[in-house]
Protein backbone atom coordinates (compact mmCIF):
# COMPACT_ATOMS: atom_id res chain seq x y z
CA UNK A 1 0.00 0.00 0.00
CA UNK A 2 1.59 3.13 -1.01
CA UNK A 3 -0.89 5.16 1.74
CA UNK A 4 1.75 6.33 4.68
CA UNK A 5 0.35 5.11 7.86
CA UNK A 6 -1.16 7.83 9.76
CA UNK A 7 -0.33 7.16 13.89
CA UNK A 8 -3.55 5.71 15.44
CA UNK A 9 -5.05 5.30 12.06
CA UNK A 10 -6.02 2.00 12.28
CA UNK A 11 -2.83 0.40 11.98
CA UNK A 12 -1.61 -3.01 13.64
CA UNK A 13 -0.10 -2.08 16.90
CA UNK A 14 1.10 -4.00 19.64
CA UNK A 15 -0.80 -4.51 23.21
CA UNK A 16 1.60 -6.38 25.96
CA UNK A 17 -0.77 -8.08 28.04
CA UNK A 18 -0.40 -7.06 31.96
CA UNK A 19 -3.04 -8.80 33.76
CA UNK A 20 -5.58 -11.29 33.37
CA UNK A 21 -8.35 -11.56 34.73
CA UNK A 22 -10.75 -14.71 35.40
CA UNK A 23 -14.22 -13.77 35.02
CA UNK A 24 -16.54 -16.80 35.13
CA UNK A 25 -15.67 -20.48 34.25
CA UNK A 26 -15.73 -19.36 30.71
CA UNK A 27 -14.56 -16.04 30.29
CA UNK A 28 -11.01 -13.89 30.81
CA UNK A 29 -10.50 -10.05 31.16
CA UNK A 30 -6.93 -9.18 29.65
CA UNK A 31 -6.15 -5.94 30.24
CA UNK A 32 -3.64 -4.26 27.60
CA UNK A 33 -1.39 -1.51 27.93
CA UNK A 34 -0.82 -0.40 24.53
CA UNK A 35 1.73 2.61 23.50
CA UNK A 36 0.11 4.33 20.63
CA UNK A 37 -3.47 3.80 21.75
CA UNK A 38 -5.20 6.94 21.40
CA UNK A 39 -8.34 6.43 23.46
CA UNK A 40 -11.69 5.05 21.73
CA UNK A 41 -15.36 5.53 22.33
CA UNK A 42 -18.04 3.20 24.69
CA UNK A 43 -18.94 0.07 22.21
CA UNK A 44 -16.09 0.46 19.67
CA UNK A 45 -14.02 -3.18 19.01
CA UNK A 46 -10.66 -3.81 18.12
CA UNK A 47 -9.54 -7.13 16.17
CA UNK A 48 -7.09 -9.09 17.17
CA UNK A 49 -4.01 -10.89 15.22
CA UNK A 50 -1.92 -13.38 16.58
CA UNK A 51 0.99 -15.20 14.33
CA UNK A 52 2.30 -18.40 14.37
CA UNK A 53 6.02 -19.30 13.30
CA UNK A 54 5.49 -20.42 10.43
CA UNK A 55 3.37 -17.14 9.49
CA UNK A 56 -0.28 -18.43 9.80
CA UNK A 57 -2.37 -15.83 11.05
CA UNK A 58 -5.64 -15.55 12.61
CA UNK A 59 -7.92 -13.09 13.31
CA UNK A 60 -10.72 -12.16 15.80
CA UNK A 61 -12.33 -9.01 16.94
CA UNK A 62 -13.64 -8.15 20.11
CA UNK A 63 -15.50 -5.75 22.35
CA UNK A 64 -13.67 -3.37 24.17
CA UNK A 65 -14.84 -3.93 27.98
CA UNK A 66 -13.58 -0.91 29.48
CA UNK A 67 -14.53 3.01 29.25
CA UNK A 68 -13.32 5.58 26.76
CA UNK A 69 -12.14 6.95 30.65
CA UNK A 70 -10.38 4.33 32.24
CA UNK A 71 -6.90 4.23 32.71
CA UNK A 72 -6.09 0.58 31.11
CA UNK A 73 -7.61 -0.93 28.08
CA UNK A 74 -9.68 -4.13 28.97
CA UNK A 75 -11.03 -7.02 26.62
CA UNK A 76 -13.10 -10.12 27.44
CA UNK A 77 -12.91 -12.77 25.90
CA UNK A 78 -15.55 -16.01 25.68
CA UNK A 79 -13.76 -19.39 25.70
CA UNK A 80 -15.28 -21.39 22.62
CA UNK A 81 -14.56 -24.81 23.32
CA UNK A 82 -14.16 -25.73 19.34
CA UNK A 83 -12.35 -21.95 18.55
CA UNK A 84 -8.99 -21.62 17.19
CA UNK A 85 -8.21 -18.05 19.07
CA UNK A 86 -10.05 -17.70 22.10
CA UNK A 87 -9.06 -20.75 23.92
CA UNK A 88 -4.76 -19.47 23.16
CA UNK A 89 -6.02 -15.99 24.92
CA UNK A 90 -7.49 -18.02 28.03
CA UNK A 91 -5.61 -20.73 28.17
CA UNK A 92 -2.25 -19.47 26.75
CA UNK A 93 -1.71 -16.36 27.35
CA UNK A 94 0.64 -15.02 30.34
CA UNK A 95 1.51 -11.58 31.03
CA UNK A 96 4.14 -9.60 29.28
CA UNK A 97 3.15 -11.96 26.30
CA UNK A 98 2.52 -9.22 23.04
CA UNK A 99 -1.06 -8.92 21.26
CA UNK A 100 -1.24 -7.20 18.30
CA UNK A 101 -4.79 -5.17 17.71
CA UNK A 102 -5.81 -2.56 15.51
CA UNK A 103 -8.31 -0.20 16.45
CA UNK A 104 -10.43 1.29 18.01
CA UNK A 105 -13.20 0.25 15.07
CA UNK A 106 -16.57 0.80 15.15
CA UNK A 107 -19.09 4.23 14.83
CA UNK A 108 -22.66 2.56 14.59
CA UNK A 109 -22.52 0.77 17.73
CA UNK A 110 -21.20 3.34 20.15
CA UNK A 111 -22.93 5.34 22.81
CA UNK A 112 -21.82 8.94 24.11
CA UNK A 113 -23.95 11.42 26.45
CA UNK A 114 -24.26 13.58 23.35
CA UNK A 115 -26.95 10.88 21.94
CA UNK A 116 -29.09 10.89 24.63
CA UNK A 117 -31.63 8.38 25.71
CA UNK A 118 -32.91 6.58 27.80
CA UNK A 119 -30.06 4.31 27.54
CA UNK A 120 -31.59 0.43 27.30
CA UNK A 121 -28.74 -2.24 26.94
CA UNK A 122 -30.20 -5.79 25.78
CA UNK A 123 -27.31 -8.50 26.20
CA UNK A 124 -26.86 -12.02 25.31
CA UNK A 125 -24.53 -13.78 26.90
CA UNK A 126 -20.90 -12.43 25.72
CA UNK A 127 -22.81 -9.55 24.38
CA UNK A 128 -22.56 -7.28 27.61
CA UNK A 129 -19.10 -6.68 26.99
CA UNK A 130 -19.45 -3.54 24.89
CA UNK A 131 -22.18 -2.38 27.02
CA UNK A 132 -19.70 -2.46 29.95
CA UNK A 133 -17.65 -0.01 28.19
CA UNK A 134 -20.84 2.17 27.93
CA UNK A 135 -22.05 1.86 31.49
CA UNK A 136 -17.90 2.64 32.45
CA UNK A 137 -18.56 6.06 30.41
CA UNK A 138 -21.97 6.75 32.14
CA UNK A 139 -20.39 6.04 35.49
CA UNK A 140 -17.50 8.64 34.14
CA UNK A 141 -20.19 10.99 33.46
CA UNK A 142 -23.35 13.06 34.67
CA UNK A 143 -25.25 10.20 35.12
CA UNK A 144 -28.65 12.64 33.90
CA UNK A 145 -29.13 10.04 31.07
CA UNK A 146 -31.25 7.06 32.67
CA UNK A 147 -29.44 4.19 31.82
CA UNK A 148 -30.27 0.46 32.17
CA UNK A 149 -28.84 -3.14 31.36
CA UNK A 150 -31.31 -5.94 30.63
CA UNK A 151 -28.70 -9.33 30.60
CA UNK A 152 -29.46 -12.48 29.15
CA UNK A 153 -27.55 -15.56 30.81
CA UNK A 154 -27.95 -19.09 30.80
CA UNK A 155 -26.87 -19.37 34.69
CA UNK A 156 -25.46 -17.00 37.09
CA UNK A 157 -22.57 -18.91 36.83
CA UNK A 158 -21.80 -17.28 33.38
CA UNK A 159 -22.97 -13.45 34.73
CA UNK A 160 -19.93 -11.55 33.19
CA UNK A 161 -19.10 -8.57 35.65
CA UNK A 162 -21.46 -9.56 38.49
CA UNK A 163 -19.36 -7.77 40.84
CA UNK A 164 -18.76 -4.62 38.96
CA UNK A 165 -22.77 -4.88 38.04
CA UNK A 166 -23.58 -4.48 41.17
CA UNK A 167 -21.69 -1.36 41.70
CA UNK A 168 -23.38 0.04 38.71
CA UNK A 169 -26.47 -0.52 40.43
CA UNK A 170 -25.37 1.26 43.09
CA UNK A 171 -24.42 4.66 41.34
CA UNK A 172 -27.66 4.72 40.18
CA UNK A 173 -27.76 2.01 36.61
CA UNK A 174 -30.59 -0.42 36.70
CA UNK A 175 -29.55 -3.72 36.00
CA UNK A 176 -31.73 -6.63 35.46
CA UNK A 177 -30.75 -10.09 34.94
CA UNK A 178 -32.75 -12.97 33.31
CA UNK A 179 -31.30 -16.47 33.25
CA UNK A 180 -32.79 -18.66 31.01
CA UNK A 181 -31.33 -22.72 32.10
CA UNK A 182 -31.15 -22.93 35.58
CA UNK A 183 -31.31 -20.24 38.55
CA UNK A 184 -30.61 -20.65 42.44
CA UNK A 185 -34.11 -21.63 44.45
CA UNK A 186 -34.14 -17.90 46.03
CA UNK A 187 -33.33 -16.77 42.45
CA UNK A 188 -35.13 -12.81 43.03
CA UNK A 189 -34.63 -11.91 38.96
CA UNK A 190 -36.21 -12.60 36.03
CA UNK A 191 -36.43 -16.03 33.97
CA UNK A 192 -36.33 -16.97 30.31
CA UNK A 193 -35.72 -15.27 27.41
CA UNK A 194 -36.10 -12.10 26.68
CA UNK A 195 -39.72 -12.18 24.93
CA UNK A 196 -42.57 -9.08 24.48
CA UNK A 197 -43.75 -10.46 28.24
CA UNK A 198 -40.20 -9.34 29.77
CA UNK A 199 -40.30 -6.12 27.55
CA UNK A 200 -42.96 -4.74 29.14
CA UNK A 201 -41.84 -5.55 32.46
CA UNK A 202 -38.27 -4.21 31.80
CA UNK A 203 -38.06 -1.75 28.89
CA UNK A 204 -39.16 1.71 29.06
CA UNK A 205 -42.45 2.24 27.54
CA UNK A 206 -42.19 3.00 23.49
CA UNK A 207 -43.16 6.13 24.08
CA UNK A 208 -40.19 7.53 25.95
CA UNK A 209 -38.27 6.88 22.79
CA UNK A 210 -35.69 4.97 24.86
CA UNK A 211 -32.12 4.54 22.62
CA UNK A 212 -32.13 0.60 22.84
CA UNK A 213 -28.85 -1.73 21.91
CA UNK A 214 -28.80 -5.31 21.52
CA UNK A 215 -25.83 -7.45 21.59
CA UNK A 216 -25.26 -11.45 21.67
CA UNK A 217 -25.05 -14.16 19.27
CA UNK A 218 -27.63 -13.81 15.72
CA UNK A 219 -30.17 -15.14 17.22
CA UNK A 220 -30.77 -13.45 20.31
CA UNK A 221 -30.15 -10.26 18.68
CA UNK A 222 -33.10 -10.83 16.10
CA UNK A 223 -35.24 -12.25 18.60
CA UNK A 224 -35.09 -9.42 20.53
CA UNK A 225 -35.14 -6.89 17.21
CA UNK A 226 -38.48 -8.17 16.63
CA UNK A 227 -39.99 -8.72 20.01
CA UNK A 228 -38.93 -4.48 20.44
CA UNK A 229 -40.68 -3.90 17.53
CA UNK A 230 -43.67 -5.42 17.51
CA UNK A 231 -43.75 -3.82 21.21
CA UNK A 232 -43.60 -0.65 18.98
CA UNK A 233 -39.94 0.80 19.77
CA UNK A 234 -39.35 2.81 16.30
CA UNK A 235 -36.80 0.81 14.17
CA UNK A 236 -34.47 3.60 13.63
CA UNK A 237 -33.67 3.99 17.71
CA UNK A 238 -32.55 0.24 17.65
CA UNK A 239 -28.94 -0.98 17.26
CA UNK A 240 -27.92 -4.39 16.92
CA UNK A 241 -24.60 -5.87 17.31
CA UNK A 242 -24.36 -9.71 16.23
CA UNK A 243 -21.56 -11.97 17.58
CA UNK A 244 -20.58 -15.36 16.20
CA UNK A 245 -22.21 -18.29 18.05
CA UNK A 246 -22.19 -18.06 22.13
CA UNK A 247 -24.38 -19.34 24.71
CA UNK A 248 -27.45 -16.76 26.21
CA UNK B 1 6.82 -8.22 9.36
CA UNK B 2 4.33 -9.51 11.97
CA UNK B 3 5.89 -10.47 15.92
CA UNK B 4 4.93 -14.32 16.65
CA UNK B 5 2.75 -14.76 18.70
CA UNK B 6 4.28 -16.78 21.78
CA UNK B 7 2.79 -20.14 21.57
CA UNK B 8 -0.07 -20.26 18.64
CA UNK B 9 -0.29 -22.46 16.44
CA UNK B 10 -3.65 -22.28 14.81
CA UNK B 11 -5.96 -25.17 15.00
CA UNK B 12 -4.10 -26.75 12.09
CA UNK B 13 -3.15 -30.94 12.26
CA UNK B 14 0.35 -31.46 11.93
CA UNK B 15 0.79 -35.20 10.70
CA UNK B 16 -0.59 -35.72 7.17
CA UNK B 17 1.13 -37.86 4.20
CA UNK B 18 2.37 -34.31 2.41
CA UNK B 19 1.77 -35.85 -0.93
CA UNK B 20 -1.53 -35.74 0.07
CA UNK B 21 -1.91 -31.94 1.11
CA UNK B 22 -1.81 -29.56 -1.75
CA UNK B 23 0.27 -26.84 -1.88
CA UNK B 24 -0.18 -24.19 0.86
CA UNK B 25 -3.30 -26.28 2.11
CA UNK B 26 -3.46 -27.87 6.22
CA UNK B 27 -4.87 -30.71 7.11
CA UNK B 28 -7.85 -30.38 9.32
CA UNK B 29 -9.84 -32.52 11.52
CA UNK B 30 -13.47 -31.07 11.16
CA UNK B 31 -15.51 -29.80 8.49
CA UNK B 32 -15.61 -26.09 8.18
CA UNK B 33 -18.82 -24.80 7.25
CA UNK B 34 -18.78 -21.84 4.63
CA UNK B 35 -21.49 -19.90 2.73
CA UNK B 36 -21.93 -17.33 0.79
CA UNK B 37 -25.98 -16.85 2.21
CA UNK B 38 -28.56 -18.46 4.56
CA UNK B 39 -28.99 -22.37 4.10
CA UNK B 40 -31.85 -22.81 1.85
CA UNK B 41 -34.92 -25.37 2.62
CA UNK B 42 -35.90 -27.04 -0.29
CA UNK B 43 -38.40 -29.59 1.16
CA UNK B 44 -37.73 -33.00 -0.74
CA UNK B 45 -40.88 -33.13 -2.32
CA UNK B 46 -40.11 -29.64 -3.81
CA UNK B 47 -36.75 -30.76 -4.77
CA UNK B 48 -35.56 -31.24 -8.36
CA UNK B 49 -32.52 -32.01 -10.47
CA UNK B 50 -32.10 -29.89 -13.98
CA UNK B 51 -30.03 -30.41 -16.80
CA UNK B 52 -30.61 -27.84 -19.11
CA UNK B 53 -29.11 -25.57 -21.48
CA UNK B 54 -27.01 -26.66 -24.63
CA UNK B 55 -28.60 -29.97 -24.54
CA UNK B 56 -31.33 -31.57 -27.41
CA UNK B 57 -33.67 -31.98 -24.42
CA UNK B 58 -33.50 -31.01 -20.53
CA UNK B 59 -33.86 -33.15 -18.32
CA UNK B 60 -35.53 -33.24 -14.85
CA UNK B 61 -35.56 -36.21 -11.55
CA UNK B 62 -37.04 -35.47 -8.62
CA UNK B 63 -35.86 -36.66 -5.42
CA UNK B 64 -37.75 -40.29 -5.68
CA UNK B 65 -36.63 -41.00 -9.15
CA UNK B 66 -32.88 -39.33 -8.28
CA UNK B 67 -32.47 -41.55 -5.43
CA UNK B 68 -33.13 -44.62 -7.45
CA UNK B 69 -30.53 -43.73 -10.02
CA UNK B 70 -26.95 -45.61 -9.80
CA UNK B 71 -25.59 -44.54 -6.93
CA UNK B 72 -22.09 -44.63 -5.87
CA UNK B 73 -19.71 -44.28 -2.55
CA UNK B 74 -17.22 -41.68 -3.38
CA UNK B 75 -14.23 -41.67 -0.85
CA UNK B 76 -12.17 -38.17 -1.46
CA UNK B 77 -9.67 -35.57 -0.13
CA UNK B 78 -11.45 -32.47 -0.54
CA UNK B 79 -9.46 -29.23 -0.73
CA UNK B 80 -10.91 -25.22 0.23
CA UNK B 81 -9.35 -22.30 -1.13
CA UNK B 82 -9.71 -20.68 2.19
CA UNK B 83 -6.67 -23.29 2.74
CA UNK B 84 -7.87 -26.04 4.79
CA UNK B 85 -8.16 -29.81 3.34
CA UNK B 86 -10.17 -32.75 4.42
CA UNK B 87 -8.54 -36.18 3.83
CA UNK B 88 -10.89 -39.51 3.25
CA UNK B 89 -14.36 -38.12 3.31
CA UNK B 90 -16.74 -40.60 2.52
CA UNK B 91 -19.79 -39.67 0.48
CA UNK B 92 -22.45 -41.22 -1.78
CA UNK B 93 -24.17 -39.94 -4.79
CA UNK B 94 -25.25 -40.09 -8.33
CA UNK B 95 -21.86 -39.58 -10.71
CA UNK B 96 -22.25 -37.04 -13.29
CA UNK B 97 -21.33 -39.29 -16.13
CA UNK B 98 -24.43 -41.09 -15.16
CA UNK B 99 -26.56 -38.26 -15.24
CA UNK B 100 -25.36 -36.64 -18.63
CA UNK B 101 -26.20 -40.20 -20.39
CA UNK B 102 -29.69 -38.39 -20.08
CA UNK B 103 -28.62 -35.63 -22.71
CA UNK B 104 -27.28 -35.36 -25.92
CA UNK B 105 -25.32 -32.22 -25.89
CA UNK B 106 -21.92 -30.68 -27.54
CA UNK B 107 -20.91 -27.95 -25.00
CA UNK B 108 -17.91 -28.18 -23.70
CA UNK B 109 -18.85 -26.19 -20.91
CA UNK B 110 -21.28 -25.98 -18.05
CA UNK B 111 -22.79 -23.66 -14.95
CA UNK B 112 -24.02 -25.68 -11.81
CA UNK B 113 -26.54 -23.96 -10.32
CA UNK B 114 -27.71 -24.25 -6.89
CA UNK B 115 -31.30 -22.87 -4.13
CA UNK B 116 -29.94 -19.67 -2.97
CA UNK B 117 -28.53 -18.10 -6.35
CA UNK B 118 -25.43 -20.17 -6.55
CA UNK B 119 -23.01 -20.82 -9.29
CA UNK B 120 -19.89 -22.17 -10.92
CA UNK B 121 -18.60 -22.73 -13.76
CA UNK B 122 -16.44 -26.00 -14.95
CA UNK B 123 -15.77 -27.99 -18.25
CA UNK B 124 -17.40 -31.16 -19.13
CA UNK B 125 -13.74 -32.87 -18.99
CA UNK B 126 -13.88 -32.11 -15.37
CA UNK B 127 -17.34 -33.49 -14.55
CA UNK B 128 -16.92 -36.41 -16.91
CA UNK B 129 -14.87 -39.87 -16.22
CA UNK B 130 -15.66 -40.55 -12.61
CA UNK B 131 -14.45 -36.99 -11.51
CA UNK B 132 -17.99 -35.78 -10.28
CA UNK B 133 -21.01 -36.57 -8.51
CA UNK B 134 -24.36 -34.93 -7.24
CA UNK B 135 -23.94 -36.69 -3.63
CA UNK B 136 -27.06 -36.66 -0.94
CA UNK B 137 -24.98 -39.17 2.01
CA UNK B 138 -21.89 -37.86 3.49
CA UNK B 139 -20.32 -39.96 6.12
CA UNK B 140 -23.38 -42.90 5.60
CA UNK B 141 -25.60 -39.87 7.26
CA UNK B 142 -28.09 -37.84 4.28
CA UNK B 143 -26.51 -34.81 3.63
CA UNK B 144 -27.20 -32.21 6.45
CA UNK B 145 -28.34 -29.03 5.04
CA UNK B 146 -25.56 -27.11 6.59
CA UNK B 147 -23.25 -29.25 4.32
CA UNK B 148 -24.95 -28.08 1.76
CA UNK B 149 -28.13 -30.92 1.66
CA UNK B 150 -30.46 -32.28 0.16
CA UNK B 151 -27.53 -32.64 -2.63
CA UNK B 152 -24.76 -30.93 -3.46
CA UNK B 153 -21.90 -31.35 -6.24
CA UNK B 154 -19.09 -32.76 -5.43
CA UNK B 155 -15.91 -32.08 -7.39
CA UNK B 156 -12.44 -33.28 -5.22
CA UNK B 157 -9.77 -32.97 -7.83
CA UNK B 158 -11.03 -28.85 -7.17
CA UNK B 159 -10.91 -26.19 -4.97
CA UNK B 160 -14.40 -26.39 -2.92
CA UNK B 161 -16.32 -23.70 -4.01
CA UNK B 162 -16.56 -25.60 -7.26
CA UNK B 163 -18.57 -28.10 -5.71
CA UNK B 164 -21.54 -26.50 -5.19
CA UNK B 165 -24.20 -26.90 -2.20
CA UNK B 166 -27.78 -27.09 -2.69
CA UNK B 167 -27.05 -27.80 -6.43
CA UNK B 168 -30.41 -28.06 -8.24
CA UNK B 169 -29.06 -28.33 -12.16
CA UNK B 170 -26.48 -27.79 -14.36
CA UNK B 171 -26.96 -25.30 -17.56
CA UNK B 172 -24.86 -26.72 -20.55
CA UNK B 173 -23.38 -23.80 -21.98
CA UNK B 174 -21.10 -23.04 -25.54
CA UNK B 175 -18.67 -21.47 -23.66
CA UNK B 176 -17.20 -21.14 -19.81
CA UNK B 177 -19.17 -18.71 -17.96
CA UNK B 178 -17.77 -17.22 -14.79
CA UNK B 179 -20.26 -18.17 -11.51
CA UNK B 180 -20.50 -16.21 -8.49
CA UNK B 181 -17.02 -16.40 -7.15
CA UNK B 182 -14.92 -16.66 -10.61
CA UNK B 183 -16.97 -13.60 -11.18
CA UNK B 184 -15.21 -11.73 -8.30
CA UNK B 185 -11.56 -12.81 -8.86
CA UNK B 186 -11.43 -16.61 -7.98
CA UNK B 187 -9.89 -18.52 -11.06
CA UNK B 188 -12.45 -20.29 -13.60
CA UNK B 189 -10.42 -24.12 -13.19
CA UNK B 190 -9.47 -24.02 -9.81
CA UNK B 191 -6.98 -26.99 -9.27
CA UNK B 192 -5.09 -26.91 -6.09
CA UNK B 193 -2.26 -28.93 -7.02
CA UNK B 194 -1.41 -26.39 -9.37
CA UNK B 195 -2.83 -23.81 -6.65
CA UNK B 196 -5.18 -22.07 -8.83
CA UNK B 197 -7.19 -20.11 -6.36
CA UNK B 198 -7.13 -16.35 -8.49
CA UNK B 199 -7.89 -15.88 -12.22
CA UNK B 200 -4.31 -15.31 -13.37
CA UNK B 201 -2.68 -18.05 -11.29
CA UNK C 1 -25.40 -20.40 9.02
CA UNK C 2 -26.75 -17.53 10.20
CA UNK C 3 -25.52 -14.06 9.57
CA UNK C 4 -23.38 -11.77 11.55
CA UNK C 5 -24.07 -7.66 10.38
CA UNK C 6 -21.81 -4.90 8.81
CA UNK C 7 -20.09 -4.38 12.70
CA UNK C 8 -18.10 -7.45 11.35
CA UNK C 9 -16.03 -5.99 8.71
CA UNK C 10 -16.02 -2.45 10.13
CA UNK C 11 -12.00 -2.83 10.30
CA UNK C 12 -11.88 -3.97 6.57
CA UNK C 13 -13.88 -1.46 5.02
CA UNK C 14 -12.26 1.34 7.29
CA UNK C 15 -8.78 0.26 5.52
CA UNK C 16 -10.21 -0.02 2.26
CA UNK C 17 -12.50 3.26 2.11
CA UNK C 18 -9.81 5.18 4.99
CA UNK C 19 -13.05 6.05 7.12
CA UNK C 20 -15.64 4.50 9.16
CA UNK C 21 -17.94 3.27 6.85
CA UNK C 22 -20.71 1.17 9.43
CA UNK C 23 -23.02 3.88 9.85
CA UNK C 24 -23.15 5.14 5.86
CA UNK C 25 -26.70 4.59 4.08
CA UNK C 26 -27.12 2.97 1.20
CA UNK C 27 -29.93 1.83 -0.97
CA UNK C 28 -30.24 -1.96 -1.92
CA UNK C 29 -29.75 -1.95 -6.53
CA UNK C 30 -32.57 -4.89 -6.09
CA UNK C 31 -35.37 -3.53 -4.02
CA UNK C 32 -34.57 -0.22 -3.23
CA UNK C 33 -34.45 -0.76 0.47
CA UNK C 34 -32.13 1.69 2.45
CA UNK C 35 -30.29 0.52 5.34
CA UNK C 36 -26.42 1.13 7.02
CA UNK C 37 -23.56 -0.55 6.26
CA UNK C 38 -24.16 -1.96 10.26
CA UNK C 39 -27.37 -3.16 9.29
CA UNK C 40 -26.43 -5.52 6.55
CA UNK C 41 -26.85 -9.18 6.45
CA UNK C 42 -22.91 -10.37 6.42
CA UNK C 43 -22.13 -13.71 5.78
CA UNK C 44 -18.02 -13.78 6.55
CA UNK C 45 -17.12 -17.62 6.26
CA UNK C 46 -16.73 -17.83 2.70
CA UNK C 47 -14.15 -17.89 -0.02
CA UNK C 48 -15.19 -13.97 0.66
CA UNK C 49 -17.43 -11.74 2.33
CA UNK C 50 -20.78 -11.66 1.36
CA UNK C 51 -23.26 -8.87 2.35
CA UNK C 52 -26.78 -9.04 1.67
CA UNK C 53 -29.96 -7.11 1.54
CA UNK C 54 -31.75 -8.34 4.55
CA UNK C 55 -34.98 -7.42 3.50
CA UNK C 56 -34.70 -8.97 0.30
CA UNK C 57 -31.62 -10.98 0.52
CA UNK C 58 -29.98 -10.06 -2.68
CA UNK C 59 -26.50 -9.62 -1.93
CA UNK C 60 -25.58 -5.88 -2.47
CA UNK C 61 -21.41 -6.03 -1.35
CA UNK C 62 -18.32 -8.67 -2.02
CA UNK C 63 -15.03 -8.18 -0.51
CA UNK C 64 -12.60 -10.59 -1.71
CA UNK C 65 -8.84 -10.34 -0.79
CA UNK C 66 -7.07 -11.76 -3.93
CA UNK C 67 -2.94 -12.08 -3.32
CA UNK C 68 -3.59 -10.05 -0.63
CA UNK C 69 -4.95 -6.91 -2.13
CA UNK C 70 -8.48 -6.42 -0.97
CA UNK C 71 -11.34 -6.16 -3.77
CA UNK C 72 -14.58 -4.97 -2.57
CA UNK C 73 -17.57 -4.61 -5.31
CA UNK C 74 -20.58 -2.63 -3.77
CA UNK C 75 -22.25 -1.59 -7.17
CA UNK C 76 -25.51 -3.35 -6.08
CA UNK C 77 -25.55 -1.18 -2.74
CA UNK C 78 -26.10 2.54 -4.03
CA UNK C 79 -24.42 4.52 -0.96
CA UNK C 80 -25.08 8.49 -0.40
CA UNK C 81 -23.60 11.24 -2.01
CA UNK C 82 -20.46 12.48 -0.08
CA UNK C 83 -20.81 8.92 2.57
CA UNK C 84 -17.23 7.47 2.49
CA UNK C 85 -15.84 7.77 -0.97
Amino acid sequence: MARAALPGRLTWQPGRVVELVDETPRCKSLALELPDWRGHRAGQHVDVRLTAEDGYQAERSYSIASGPEDRQLLLTVERLDDGEVSPYLTDELRPGDELELRGPIGGYFVWEYSQGGPLLMIAGGSGVVPFRAMLRHWTAGQRNVPARLLYSSRTLEDVIYRHDLNGLAEQGAEVKLTLTREWPPDWQGHRGRVDRNLLADVAWPPQQRPLVYVCGPTAFVEGVAEALVDSGHEPSRIRTERFGPTGT
Amino acid sequence: MSPISRGFTGRRRGSADPSRVPPGQYVTGDFPVLSAGPTPRTTLDEWSFTIHGAVNEPVSWPWEEFLALPSETITADIHCVTKWSKLDTSWRGVSVDTLLRSVVTEADYLTAWSDGGYTTNLTIRDVTGSKAWVAYEYGGEPLEPEHGGPARLLVPHLYFWKSAKWVRGLTLTPGDEPGFWEGYGYHNHGDPWLEQRYQGD
Amino acid sequence: MEALDGNAIAGTLFEHFGTEMTTVLGACAHCGTRSQIAELAVYTHAPGVVARCRPCGNVVMVLVTVRNQLRLDASAFRMDEGSGR
